[in-house]
């Protein structure tokens, strides 16, 4: 199937591709945002997974090693915003923005040596005759695994904090953290917990991108998608199958840009590049406005700092 | 009423011995001892800050106490957490709910329980148990939707569905209307009778001589006294309690003068998606005059204070001060022709809780004491206002630098009250003048009120507190979900008629009659 010069069936497989680092990095923040706690350092934890993924995917010659560091390497980062906001009681949001300078500092000095290297290629999930089906094939089952995991990851958080009584106390510790301490939750556990499990995610996608959709090391080469994340995990009204939407629309319009930017069509670059942000902003904005319900959905106690008094 | 009888004969469920616990600079609770009987009611009476949340918190599990022991059954009780206290059957309702507004009952049930069964099963005992107690729920329904009353039903069947042997209650009925009071009572009687003891802890004094069985009187963190308080009259308690003679406030005669505010069938949407609009509300209001306004809450209190202070506005026609409508104008046009207001918040709505007293003086008096001249602020003319605020309503404070979180409920509510009527006013609108205050300052408070009035001002009280406005107001009303009743004299005015105008009787039944 081909629309001008556009096969749609590469585009949906690139959009997944796109889309993938966006999703990893949002679906932690959701989780941390729904236990009550902002963390905007989503870009600077990231990098970090980026370029930690990148050195040990280099160093031991293994994809999966990468991974395992980069998440690693997140979730260092995020333990420190822990620290930060969880036992010395600062502001988050400025925290969390200095998280974001310090990751992206911290991995540029990290990967000066590892600028313009390849790293070890991470293989295709073979899936046997399901990548032969004509067109389906090539667009939703010729990837590689991670893109499998991530939707999986989206499907387990729906069902943990669903279904789960370990979601349900996340769920009430992020409503309204002094009820949550009296009825005897440990607000600060899971809270820490949460502010981990975020770290490890970003990170994740971060090595997503410099191992797989780049794949290389290149300072600073998240470019805001963290941001986008964080924006994602709001307008989604902390939903995950939602953020999920979000993040496609978002990688989808980024491919079709960049495939209308090699047709040549007579629009500045400037603006096709900035279509993506614009565009999955606007969608949901429209489609988390009107209803209060939406915006009530926020977490009762997002932002606010806890401290067990008597 | 009639089935707490011989004490002496009861078995002592839970025995306190010395316990004491010491925050930095304050002895909260200091050598308590004292015991209650399986299925007695029994009384924690007190002032705010004398020591009963600490004391019910390490009963609970939530506070561990510096020295002293607790025995529960025989054994020793020394719970580490809450989930120790609730295996031991001790359960708690709290006074400002540990409820979580965006999750449905059911949910909100099982968070408070240690093994939740499966969340169907969990609706149906809900149902069940609600059923029983003549406490009806629906486990589905989110729990920002419900009322005050509904919401307390909440934490009370997630105590009942664990079946405690020791129930406490933190000021269960600061919240209810009077038909709602006499359902939780009778409940609290049934649980009683099937051999739950009950820790009940208040400063309303009437309730606890209906209620309890034995009363044990707190005060500083020292235990004062240990009664029947059927024995004693609600003064006597009442002296125990603060330690000092009461005199209840002195209403000076005088006539009523003209009309100075006048609603005039005002509707107005509320801003805030929880809140309640207001609905073709009308009354008028004479110098003089104490206006008070009753209403279980979440009935259109705060945005009748909203609509009246000029937070929101309406169309100018419809709200008028002495001659002129004043319907679209702003707080500040309206305070500075004569027409104030305290809200309920404290905190973040009356004062800006991380400035200093003196520049919360000077958010609500800069334009009545013109304290700012070319956009400039006279620091110092602001600060000798504070302090004659300070001094003239007896603000237990360093000095006017301290920063208004920094000081007690009873004296940032003296502050801010004192703040509006040092302006001078031809109204004054109150919202809960005294909610959360102890029973001295309190007091204050509505004498003041009243001397205002006594000098021609109009007062307005909006209050949850009956007996605060029976003491005060001239005449009264009722909000019920957002329209105003007539306005009747309040001379005369028995409970019950009371209770029918705030119309707060919510699906209630009595519990069943069978147990008592």
């Amino acid at each position: 199937m081909m629309i001008g010069s556009i096969n749609i069936a590469v585009l949906l497989a690139a959009l997944m591709v796109a889309a993938t680092p966006i999703l990893l990095a949002a679906i932690g923040e959701l989780v941390v945002e729904k236990a009550g706690v902002l963390n905007l350092g989503v870009e600077g934890m990231m990098i970090m997974g980026a370029c930690v993924g990148f050195i040990v995917a280099i160093n031991t010659g293994s994809p999966l090693m990468g991974f395992i560091g980069a998440a690693l390497g997140g979730m260092a980062l995020s333990l420190l915003f822990a620290l930060l906001t969880q036992a010395l009681m600062t502001n988050q949001v400025a925290s969390g923005l200095a998280l974001t300078l310090f990751g992206l500092g911290l991995s540029a000095l990290l990967g000066q040596k590892y600028v313009g290297l390849t790293p070890p290629r991470t293989p295709k999930l073979d899936l046997g005759p399901l990548s032969e089906i004509p067109f389906f094939g090539r667009a939703l089952f010729s990837h590689d695994i991670m893109v499998y995991l991530t939707i999986a990851l989206v499907a387990a958080v729906w069902w943990f904090l669903k279904y789960t009584r370990g979601g349900m106390i996340l769920r009430a510790v992020g409503e309204n953290h002094d009820a949550a301490h009296a009825l005897g939750y440990h607000v600060k556990r899971v809270r820490v917990l949460a502010i981990m499990f975020g770290g490890a995610c970003a990170g994740l996608g971060g090595a997503y991108l410099s191992l797989i959709r780049v794949p290389q090391w290149t300072e600073g080469m998240t470019v805001g998608i963290g941001w986008i994340a964080l924006a994602l995990v709001v307008f989604a009204s902390w939903r995950p199958w939602r953020a999920m939407a979000g993040a496609y629309l978002f990688g989808g319009i980024v491919v079709l840009q960049l495939n209308l930017q090699a047709a040549g069509v007579k629009i500045p670059v400037e603006y096709l590049s900035m279509s993506p942000y614009l565009i999955t902003i606007a969608v949901l904005v429209f489609i988390s406005s009107g209803k209060a319900r939406g915006s009530l959905n926020a977490p009762g106690s997002l932002n606010r700092p806890f401290h067990a008094s008597n | 009423m009639v089935f707490n009888k011989g004490k002496a004969m009861r078995k002592p469920l839970l025995c306190l011995k010395g316990l004491t616990k010491a925050y930095p600079g304050v002895l909260a609770n200091d050598d308590v001892s004292f015991e209650i009987g399986e299925g007695q009611v029994h009384a924690l009476l007190g002032e705010n800050g004398a020591g009963k949340s600490t004391l019910v918190k390490m009963i609970y599990g939530l506070v561990k106490p510096d020295q002293g022991e607790m025995i529960l059954r025989g054994q020793p009780y020394a719970p580490s957490q809450p989930s120790e206290a609730r295996r031991n059957g001790v359960a708690m309702v709290f006074q400002h709910f540990s409820l979580f507004d965006a999750m449905d009952v059911a949910e909100n049930v099982a968070l408070g329980m240690e093994n939740p069964p499966p969340l169907r099963d969990l609706a149906q005992r809900i149902r069940d148990v609600s059923e029983e107690y003549g406490l009806p729920l629906d486990p589905t329904r989110l729990v920002g939707d419900l009322s005050a009353g509904e919401r307390q039903r909440v934490e009370i069947v997630r105590c009942l569905l664990q079946d405690p042997k020791l129930l406490i209650m933190d000021e269960p009925t600061s919240v209810l209307t009077p038909q709602e009071v006499d359902v939780l009572f009778k409940t609290l009687r049934q649980l009683s009778a099937e051999g739950t003891a009950i820790l009940y802890i208040s400063h309303k004094l009437d309730e606890i001589r209906a209620l309890c069985d034995e009363a044990t009187i707190l005060r500083g963190g020292r235990k004062i006294a240990t009664c029947d308080p059927r024995e004693k009259s609600s003064r006597e308690l009442a002296e125990l309690m603060v330690g000092q003679i009461l005199t209840p406030p002195e209403k000076p005669d005088r006539p009523l003068g003209d009309v100075v505010l006048q609603v005039d069938k005002l509707s107005l949407a509320s801003n805030n998606p929880f809140g309640t609009s207001l609905k073709n509300i009308s009354f008028s209001l004479r110098a003089g005059e104490v206006l008070g306004i009753a209403g279980v809450a979440g009935n259109g209190q705060d945005e009748l204070l909203l609509m009246l202070s000029g937070e929101l506005t309406a169309p100018a026609e419809q709200v008028r001060l002495k001659d002129k409508a004043i319907g679209n104008l702003g707080p500040n046009a309206r305070r500075s022709l004569g027409l104030v207001a305290a809200p309920e918040e404290r905190l973040g709505h009356a004062a800006a809780p991380d400035m200093s007293l003196t520049e919360n003086a000077l958010l609500s008096a800069a334009e009545r004491k013109k304290l700012t001249k070319y956009g400039f602020i006279n620091w110092r003319a602001t600060d000798a206002f504070a302090r004659e605020v300070i001094a003239r309503f007896d603000v237990r404070t360093p000095g006017s630098h301290v920063l208004a979180r920094a000081l007690s409920g009873g004296n940032l509510q003296k502050y801010v009250i004192g703040r509006e009527i040092e302006l001078d006013p031809d109204v004054i609108v109150v919202n809960q003048p005294t909610w959360g205050v102890d029973a001295a300052a309190a007091a204050f408070i509505r004498q003041a009120l009243l001397d205002l009035a006594g000098k021609g001002a109009a007062v307005l009280v909006i209050s949850q507190d009956l007996d605060e406005l029976l003491e005060v107001a001239d005449s009264f009303a009722a909000l019920n979900e957002g329209r105003l009743t007539p306005v009747r004299p309040a001379k005369g005015l028995s409970v019950e008629e009371i209770g029918l105008m705030m119309g707060g009787a919510h699906d209630m039944h009595p519990a069943h009659e069978g147990s008592a």
